[in-house]
């Protein structure tokens, strides 16, 4: 794809920094796109664990029906923790960490185009994460009303309620900061040569998910601070005896809501997009139809929240309107799909472990693709909303989509990163281990929620128990697999064969020119793209 | 590091402590706040103590980034950077807006006559703007547009004429010129938020009137707050130009500021017609 002639690295007096700083003040103090990426994987790394022994509980609890091992309202405070902790604190870190080690290294920048606001956008993850976590210790415990936030319920709540919203509006003003970053990198620092369509596909899907930042997450911000207000300020935003609609809520917050939707799914696609091309050895096919569609996705994003809300009510015209719409979306969707099977196609395809990812991620995602074509109806839609069908559907986008995406993504990046190959055999056995347990886990709620079983309670009715009990073993197997995940990461950054500066003889893209680590300040004079 | 005026490399700066102080002090700002709310006594304490810590990140961070600057370490395409940086910074202040409007147009369009339609729930409720709200029986006096938030328009736009002013004079080497416009503009802000101030001590309704008064409220106090904020800026900009820190060809600060002062301009201008006029 690029031939790069990198001038002579690392001259002259310039670099008074060249080597990394010792001890912790060298990620305390960071501006290096690549430790602060770092930073920001390890924290999604531990985030992903703690959120994800929450749903270890949640299986637990809902391995048999009947009230086991928590109340109610603990178990309620479980699910919500750990929805808005996998999306705010395992999901969205681990993709702006790829994008801080991957968008210089791909467009050919010295660093991230703000390097200090860069390190500020990391460390407001830990005092939002220490919030968020806190609030299991506080009177009345954890928010419980689902990560969605709605009032009435959210006004109710008590303490936890109050540490939520500043934790979201801190995790706002991070994500913010670092889109803001991404935009003005990719815009502003780009290589000589590197025109806008011979970025690679991820460097592409970040800069259209770091525009969808910066115009949702301050909606977000707004609609929790009408929260906060009408919680303690006597305003009456979601109170209709003073003129204000529960339901107003629930608009401004899937007007974000849904575009974060894609915030999440659009860098994974980079990710699948760039890995495919290289074990099928064979360039991406359609690439300019690639960059469209994202940009089509990210467009349709603006126009189809109220599918959120089809069982709120509302006029026959807003259904049709965002029913229609909302379809619509699975034709630029489709056509990256396409695309990927048509890059397979005819290709000399190898299965090291970040493919059995990416080509699982295509499977996988596609069916959360099509329940959600199904749920966009909305007779279909009002008889499923709120059960396990929803369940299964966002867990198939969003684990087998965004996560699986991520930890191809970390295969097929680690032996750039750390300079060593992962262990292949074990890699192998994680994702069987996963793609197994993962299916055995969520493909039983889409006939649990087919069937009319509920999402947020503990208790269930017996015919639910068959489906209920394969799933929670299915759970317990995806944790425990994702056990042998850390295992890998530590040993492979711990050592292991060399990786040379290009492992995968079909990567073409500019980080591959580079030595395996990289050196800490890459690309200081820019290369020249032709 | 280079010291010629416009160098090669792409600074990138040294390790910072600045970011993690901001961090910090976020931290313990939050926190305090969260004490505030729920009425423990040592809530305003620990919010001054963030405060404290974020007014001394603020000036450190600024002061590394000033002293850079004048060292000469930023390019051409560093300049580029910041305005990027600058001009998506305000967009997205422009969707925290946008979410408050939202809110208000709903209200106006959907909410209010839905409640009179509900005449099982709110029996007599009668469908009108501006609106306490069905349950709350409060008889709302809106402020007239065309007294004081009249008055402010003109004040504000003015501004908007000095602040441009200021920057011709700093484009044309006219040192006199470009302190004095900023000193006007800064006198006008001052004088913008003493007015909403006494508008507020006269208004004959609160934020507790209904939607009518949650809106108001928060739409002008957020405004309001980035008033106080873009005159603060200013401030600063003022004796940063007074201690000789921008030339002719080189003086991002100064733009940036001028155009979070147009945005709040923006803002007003949507105030002025969406809350007071119409």
């Amino acid at each position: 794809m690029y031939t790069a002639t990198a001038p002579d690295a690392a001259a002259g007096d310039a670099h008074a920094h060249e080597h990394a700083p010792a001890g912790v003040m060298r990620w305390l103090t960071s501006t290096n796109h690549k430790d602060i990426g770092t930073l920001y994987l390890w924290f999604s790394l531990f985030m992903f664990f703690f959120a994800g022994g929450l749903a270890m509980l949640i299986r637990a609890e809902l391995f048999q029906p009947g009230l086991q091992l928590f109340q109610p309202n603990v178990f309620n405070q479980l699910t919500t923790m750990h929805g808005l902790i996998m999306i705010f604190g395992a999901i969205m870190p681990a993709l702006v960490g790829f994008a801080n080690w991957q968008i210089p290294l791909m467009i050919g920048a010295s660093d991230m185009a703000f390097p200090r606001l860069n390190n500020w956008s990391f460390w407001l993850l830990p005092a939002a994460g220490i919030l968020l976590i806190s609030t299991f210790f506080v009177p009345g415990g954890a928010i419980a009303g689902g990560w969605t936030m709605y009032p009435p319920l959210y006004i109710q709540g008590g303490i936890a309620y109050d540490i939520t919203i500043l934790a979201v509006h801190i995790l706002g003003i991070s994500s913010i900061m670092g889109a803001i970053n991404i935009i003005t990198t990719v815009l502003n620092m780009r290589a000589p040569g590197m025109t806008p369509m011979k970025m690679p596909l991820f460097v592409w899907t970040w800069l259209i998910t770091a525009f969808l930042l910066v115009a949702v997450m301050p909606v977000l911000a707004s609609a929790i601070t009408m929260l906060l207000t009408d919680r303690h300020f006597g305003t009456h935003f979601f109170d209709a005896a003073g003129g204000g609609d529960a339901v107003m809520f629930q608009h401004l917050f899937w007007f974000f809501g849904h575009p974060e939707v894609y915030i999440m799914i659009l860098p994974a696609f980079g990710i699948v997009s760039t890995i495919i091309p290289t074990f099928a050895r064979k360039p991406l096919f359609g690439y300019a139809s690639m960059v469209y569609a994202v940009a089509s996705i990210a467009f349709l994003s603006f126009i189809v929240w109220a599918h959120h809300m089809f069982s709120t009510g509302m006029p026959v015209g807003g259904q049709l309107f965002f029913m229609y719409t909302t379809m619509l979306i699975a034709v630029p969707t489709g056509v990256k799909v396409f695309n990927w099977v048509a890059t397979l196609w005819r290709g000399s395809i190898s299965f090291e472990t970040p493919m059995l990812f990416a080509l699982a991620f295509v499977i996988l995602f596609a069916i959360g693709g099509f329940s959600g074509v199904v749920l966009a109806l909305v007779p279909v839609d009002i008889q499923l909303q709120d059960t396990y069908y929803v369940v299964a559907h966002f867990h198939y986008v969003l684990f087998s989509g965004s996560a699986m995406a991520i930890m191809g993504g970390v295969y097929y990046w680690l032996p750039k990163w750390t300079g060593h190959l992962y262990d292949e055999k074990l890699g192998k056995l994680h994702f069987w281990l996963t793609s197994i347990a993962f299916n055995i886990t969520f493909f039983p709620m889409h006939f649990l929620g087919l069937a009319g079983m509920p999402r947020r309670i503990p208790d269930y009715a017996l015919q639910f128990a068959d489906f209920n009990m394969i799933a929670s073993v299915g759970g317990f197997l995806l944790g425990a697999g994702q056990l042998l995940f850390l295992y890998i990461v530590v040993k492979c950054v711990r050592g292991g064969a060399p990786a040379g500066d290009r492992p995968w003889e079909g990567a073409d893209t500019l980080e591959w020119t580079q030595t395996s680590p990289p050196p800490y300040h890459s690309f200081v004079t820019p290369p020249l793209v032709r | 590091m280079h010291e010629h005026a416009t160098p090669e490399v792409y600074y990138v700066p040294p390790p910072s402590i600045w970011p993690l102080v901001g961090s910090v002090a976020l931290l313990t700002l939050a926190a305090g706040f969260v004490l505030l709310l729920n009425k423990v006594a040592a809530g305003p304490w620990v919010m001054a103590l963030g405060a404290g810590i974020f007014g001394v990140m603020l000036f450190g961070w600024f002061g590394a980034v000033i002293r850079e600057s004048l060292a000469g370490k930023y390019s051409d395409q560093v300049d580029t950077s910041f305005r990027w940086g600058m001009a998506w910074f305000i967009f997205s202040e422009l969707a925290f807006f946008l979410g408050f409007f939202g809110a208000l147009f709903y209200a106006r369009i959907i909410t209010v006559p839905s409640l009179a339609e509900a005449q099982l729930l709110w029996p007599g409720f009668a469908a009108s703007w501006p609106t306490a709200g069905p349950g709350l029986k409060t008889a709302l006096t809106p402020v007239s547009a065309w007294g004081l938030p009249a008055l402010n328009t003109l004040i504000l736009l003015t501004s908007g004429a000095t602040v441009t002013w200021a920057h011709w004079g700093l484009q044309k080497g006219r040192q006199t010129q470009l302190k004095l416009g900023l000193a006007l503009t800064v006198v006008l802000g001052v004088i913008f938020v003493s007015l909403q101030i006494y508008e507020y001590a006269e208004a004959e309704f609160s934020i507790r009137d209904g939607i009518y008064g949650a809106t108001f409220y928060m739409l002008t106090g957020f405004h309001g707050f980035h008033v106080i904020l873009g005159t603060v800026m200013l401030a600063v900009i003022f004796f940063r130009a007074w201690a000789g820190h921008f030339t002719p060809g080189h003086h991002f600060a100064f733009e940036a500021v001028a155009w979070y002062w147009h945005f709040v301009d923006v803002i007003w201008l949507l105030l002025f017609v969406l809350v007071y006029w119409l």
